[in-house]
């Protein structure tokens, strides 16, 4: 009898697709053939595009199908079982497929994702399969630097945005005196159109916790803290019950693993919500039970963090990357890359893009070929007008700069960060001066309060961009714009304030003529800023059927004698409800 | 999408009707635990869906943090309630995915049936309205969270059915 192995990919975006009830309809069949096939759970692949999931290994082969219901699931199974043949409906991934097809997951290269959507994130035991906890192991016998010189020859840098060089950071706390000494997960994952660090988290737990234990070994702490987002449930209910088995094995506690004298345990905080805690010193006061506001650097966390104790903080990507690079050499990363970003980033891809989702692809990779080769260029064949990194601390990098490659300082270069791997792209049915409003609400509405320009700065440009959007703009405004850009730049703390200007200057800086447009002409291009869009009847498509004019909640639509419908424009107060409901595509935005 | 400060801060000048000897306990319990009031403010809000004003004033006497610290803590993070929440409150996504896929839609139309506004409780306690940074299911924007349970690719008109839905289980 043929092995057939079915995972279904209960991560959260799964659920939410209906995963689970698909889960829970196959182990209903399951327990009625047993021993036919095995059902078993797993996190996303990262093809969201197609959630919810379902994972078939047949004959060492695997099948991916996905936009599946559950009888669909049951009838796929069915089609194994009884004809030893992969059906073809709903399949998205398959040996068997088109090479094109399969390019979203081909295209990757693996390192930070290599077990999400493999294993099964809540059995420590199919982690250890994968070799999992071996780095550990490995590194035993091995000074702190020597273990802090191989992170430092992989060259990897902190993957949530700061970029900073990992090793340098444990250098500098792995030289403390201090016998109690912290190492910082960093799970407050903010970044509105960011969830790498949800699915890793999701996904692979455990990878997490060996990272932080190889972390605390190198610099010679004995306690872990994970900072995760309480908007988060199920990563803390995954990474909870990690923990739970790892202590049971030993893993975390005392002397673990049987090394003696090697003390280490992880516990959970859960944020509270704020988006400035994932800045170091917010989040650090934030673990102390504090209002979670940024304080001055020097003196760094790693020589007086947590309760003033040497403190270590990085990234979850960051330290899922770090058994890995233990167990197959820091050199075959370092050999990914350019000469100064090395390795592989994890992005995730949303907004106008045909197959969004998670993408892992080598530093030094061109953004184009991350949006068309391995996501499919945009889902409606429209023209992309810009891809947004690095979120409300980022930029935009418009269509013509789309060859530019992933690294720190190429991306820099275009007035975008790298930041902490959200990709949102953009087509012409997107307005760049509302994009830019929008990320200005954002860290608006998350200014922690403390340093006047951010505070008040970022309020009066809100106010600028709002005035702009609803056509009393002037063009002084743009000026006016640039300069307290530039100040509260200059005049900030922390990364929050320093950076939330970032994407109203580059938007001013590609797009500056969509601003203008909405000042001079009063017009919005991509048709998005309600109060500059006008709606008109043709009168040679309307047939009269009056619902525009039932639906109409400002009595801003006439009829003539013929029956055939008006708007009156200084009545209407463009709410679009009259657009929306026209059956016969009589009703015009200009 | 009108977006608002949360009107739930608006501190209450009258003290609710709670079980203080529920209250008590948990505060005694985090008695010495340093770092311990975020967790603390969390512990009372999962028992009490909302942290009520006596609390302050309890965490003074019992713990020595000032009400000025505690409070200050509580108005700081969007987590922390100061009204009495419903029994489910809906989070509505306003990440940058929901945001260019018409959010603004969706809590328009939610907003509109259950005649709320962001931060506010619907008379028969069962629904809060909030606006939430991300969920995290960007690919499934817009998105919505109610309880735990997230739903992705919505119009206003799916997001209206799962709302009626969970009232008429409700009346039951």
């Amino acid at each position: 009898m043929s092995q057939l192995r079915v995972k279904v990919g209960l991560g959260s975006c799964g659920i939410a697709a209906g995963a689970q009830r698909i889960y829970d309809h196959l182990e209903l069949i399951h327990q009625k053939n047993p021993e036919q096939w095995s059902l078993e759970k797993t996190n996303c692949i990262g093809i969201c595009y197609s959630e919810p999931l379902v994972h078939i290994e047949f004959n060492d082969e695997l099948y991916i199908y996905g936009n599946i219901t559950p009888v669909g699931t049951e009838q796929v199974i069915e089609s194994f079982l009884q004809h030893n043949t992969p059906p073809s409906a709903f399949l998205v991934y398959s040996s068997q497929l088109p090479a094109s097809e399969n390019d979203f997951i081909n295209n990757q290269v693996k390192w930070a994702l290599k077990n999400c959507g493999i294993i099964n994130p809540e059995k420590i035991e199919e982690y250890e399969q994968m070799g999992g906890y071996q780095a550990v192991l490995k590194i035993q016998k091995w000074s702190p630097d020597r273990i802090i010189d191989e992170i430092e020859k992989s060259g990897l840098k902190g993957r949530g945005g700061g970029g900073f060089l990992t090793a340098t950071k444990w250098r500098l706390a792995s030289k403390q005196t201090k016998k109690n000494k912290y190492v910082i997960c960093n799970a407050d994952e903010g970044d509105p159109g960011a969830f790498m660090d949800r699915s890793i988290l999701e996904g692979d737990p455990h990878g997490v916790l060996e990272g932080m234990i190889i972390a605390g070994k190198a610099i010679g702490a004995t306690k872990g803290i994970i900072y995760c987002r309480a908007e988060y449930p199920l990563a803390i209910k995954r990474v909870q019950i990690a923990i739970e088995q790892a202590r049971e094995k030993n893993y975390l506690g005392k002397n673990i693993f049987g090394i003696r004298g090697f003390d280490f345990d992880i516990y959970i905080k859960e944020g509270a919500g704020a988006f400035v805690c994932g800045e170091e010193t917010a989040l650090i006061a934030s673990i102390e039970g504090k209002r979670g506001m940024p304080s001055k650097r020097p003196p760094f966390p790693a020589i007086k963090g947590v309760w003033d104790l040497p403190t270590v903080i990085n990234n979850v990507e960051t330290l899922v990357n770090i058994p890995t690079i233990i167990n197959k050499g820091a050199e075959n990363y370092a050999r990914l890359g350019t000469e100064k970003a090395k390795g592989t980033k994890v992005f995730a891809i949303t907004g106008k893009v045909k197959k969004s989702g998670l993408v892992e692809v080598p530093m030094g990779t061109p953004i184009s070929t991350v949006i068309y080769d391995i996501c499919g260029g945009t889902a409606n064949g429209n023209k992309i007008k810009a891809v947004q990194l690095g979120g409300p601390s980022g930029g935009c990098v418009p269509a013509h700069l789309l060859d530019t490659i992933i690294d720190y300082d190429a991306i820099i270069e275009t007035g975008a960060i790298m930041g902490s791997g959200g990709m949102v792209v953009m087509d012409e049915s997107t307005c760049m001066v509302d994009v830019a409003k929008f990320f200005l609400t954002f860290t608006q509405s998350e200014s922690c309060g403390k340093c006047t320009f951010c505070r008040i700065g970022t309020l009066r440009m809100l106010e600028i961009l709002e005035k702009i959007t609803s056509g009393e703009g002037e063009i002084e405004d743009l000026e006016i714009l640039e300069d307290l850009a530039l100040e509260i730049q200059s005049n900030s703390l922390c990364g929050l304030g320093q950076s939330a200007p970032n994407p109203v200057l580059s938007a001013l800086k590609y797009f500056r003529d969509e601003f203008e447009a909405h000042i001079i002409d009063k017009r919005c291009p991509a048709l998005q800023c309600s109060a500059l869009i006008r709606y008109e009847i043709l009168a040679d498509r309307c047939v009269g059927c009056y619902q525009c004019r039932k639906v109409c909640p400002a009595n801003a639509i006439e009829s003539n004698d013929r029956r055939i419908h008006r708007i009156i424009e200084e009545n209407c107060i463009r709410c679009g409800a009259c657009y929306e409901k026209c059956r016969f595509d009589a009703i015009v935005r200009s | 999408m009108h977006i608002e400060k949360n009107t739930n801060k608006n501190l209450q000048s009258t003290e609710c009707q709670i079980d203080i000897s529920a209250l008590e306990t948990i505060i005694k319990d985090c008695k010495g635990v340093s770092g311990g009031l975020i967790p603390l403010l969390q512990r009372i809000q999962d028992q009490f869906t909302f942290i009520p004003p006596q609390a302050f004033k309890l965490i003074d006497k019992e713990l020595n943090i000032p009400e000025s610290e505690s409070l200050g803590v509580a108005t700081f993070y969007t987590q922390f309630k100061l009204n009495p929440t419903g029994k489910y409150t809906i989070k509505i996504c306003k990440g940058t995915a929901c945001h260019v896929q018409n959010a603004s839609k969706i809590f328009d139309a939610i907003s509109e049936y259950l005649q709320i506004k962001a931060g506010e409780t619907t008379d028969d306690q069962l629904f809060t309205l909030e606006l939430v940074s991300c969920l995290g299911c960007c690919s499934l924007a817009p998105a919505i969270m109610i309880g735990e349970e997230t739903y992705g690719k919505l119009d206003d008109r799916s997001v209206i059915s799962i709302i009626k839905e969970i009232q008429s289980r409700e009346s039951k």
